[in-house]
């Protein structure tokens, strides 16, 4: 195992895991289709978001926007301001998070105990209102510094950097990618990579479809798109929701022992169509699979015991993802 | 041929209320004039003037976005479930 001079520097370099129980069964001679998981949670702060926020912030220090004592202002539904308020708190920065009261109560408490300071936006408006009120905020307060993760080129440049070719050099003959689309920034970058490196790989998205609380009243006029997002990185995109997420995500704990949040279900669910179709297809198939990262802040949600239907009702209206 | 079309909550003027309605069609194209047949509307805000889906909405087929699909094009079949969502931001 390596050693490490801080925290910082063992961001990445995750782990990949077979999972050979839940990968599909092939007819007899047919070529194999594998899943494999990689596992994100092994970071800093215990999710992907640690590559992001890293490169977010270097960038900013290296183009001279972000000076020691600053304020960095960020929208987040939890994991990237989970991530900032590390790298802030280790580079001397303050951090103020605009996010919708509906996360889990772990989010908050994680984010305090870090030290950064939390506005929130109302359930309602979920994370587009968050992003709205941190435009303000950012106006308002011309000194801070918004990273702004849905646009920051940074944020998709870390996954072309670092997950791209860790994901390559570990699994050379992979033929599928599957992650979560929010910023887009990891479909983005690692897409991005792996298209420029693996002939006909396929680049999936899974896209968590919340209760009807988080879409609310929203005018068609209020939607939105990151500004990282470039719908030609990616080969498909699914929807999948609440039920689905959390049947997944109990299906890798007991099958595969993997404890993960349910954005991971969402993800695995994808993961496992494209998986199916290469079998019924009787084509071989190397499907990677990313774990964002782990259940622990997700556990107060009660979702991980009880029926589906108990899970269900208690993710509606959060921002299960 | 029936297709079941889930309606987001802001499009619901049009539909009376209703979450769920049935059309019919053999293209999504088909399907969003069959539904504005008979819930007048709908259609003009889901598609611009130019014929192409409004950006800040997005239209699954069995779970799948159209845009890589068909988008209006996409194929359409007997049971499948056809929704309709506002794009929203996350992470």
């Amino acid at each position: 195992m390596p050693r490490y001079e801080s925290l910082l520097d063992a961001c990445g370099g995750t782990p990949l895991v077979g999972l050979p129980r839940l990968s599909p069964t092939v007819p007899e001679g047919a070529p194999p289709v594998r899943l494999w998981a990689k596992l994100e949670d092994r970071n800093p702060t215990g999710s992907v978001k640690d590559r992001a926020a890293l490169f977010m912030v270097r960038a900013a220090e290296e183009a001279g926007r972000l000076r020691p004592g600053d304020t960095i202002l960020e929208p987040t539904s939890g994991n990237t301001g989970i991530a900032l308020a590390m790298v802030a708190k280790l580079r001397g920065y303050r951090l103020v998070c605009v996010m919708p009261e509906n996360v889990s109560a772990e989010r908050v408490q994680l984010l305090r105990m870090y030290g950064a300071e939390i506005i929130f936006s109302p359930a309602a408006g979920g994370s587009n209102q968050a992003v709205a009120n941190a435009k303000m905020l950012a106006a308002e307060h011309p000194d801070w510094v918004m990273l702004y993760q849905y646009g920051n080129e940074a944020n998709a440049r870390a996954h072309y950097e670092t997950t791209g070719p860790e994901l390559l050099r570990d699994l050379p003959t992979i033929t599928h990618f599957v992650a979560g689309l929010g910023t887009t920034g990891t479909l983005m970058g690692t897409g991005r990579y792996l298209r420029e490196k693996v002939e006909s790989i396929e680049i999936v998205a899974a896209e968590p479809r919340y209760g009807e609380l988080v879409y609310g009243l929203r005018n068609i006029d209020e939607g939105y798109v990151p500004e990282l997002y470039d719908p030609s990185v990616l080969t498909r995109r699914f929807s999948v929701g609440t039920r689905d997420a959390v049947l997944r995500t109990r299906q890798l704990v007991e099958v595969e022992g993997l404890f993960v949040g349910f954005s991971t279900g969402a993800v695995l669910h994808a993961a496992l169509a494209v998986a199916h179709e290469a079998v019924k297809a009787g084509r071989r198939a190397d499907v990677a699979f990313l774990v964002a990262d782990a259940g622990w802040k997700y556990l107060s949600t009660g979702a991980y015991g009880g029926t589906l239907s108990d899970a269900e009702e208690a993710l509606e209206g959060q921002l299960w993802a | 041929m029936a297709i079941e079309v889930r309606i987001p909550t802001i499009l619901r003027s049009h539909t009376g209320g209703a979450k769920v309605v049935e059309g019919t069609g053999d293209t999504l194209n088909d399907l969003l004039s069959d539904l504005d047949a008979r819930h007048p509307g709908l259609r003009g805000r889901l598609v611009t003037d130019d014929g192409g889906l409004h950006r800040f909405v997005n239209v699954y087929v069995n779970d799948e976005d159209v845009r890589f699909l068909g988008a209006l094009d996409t194929k359409l079949s007997d049971g499948d479930t056809v929704t309709i969502l506002p794009a929203v931001a996350g992470g």
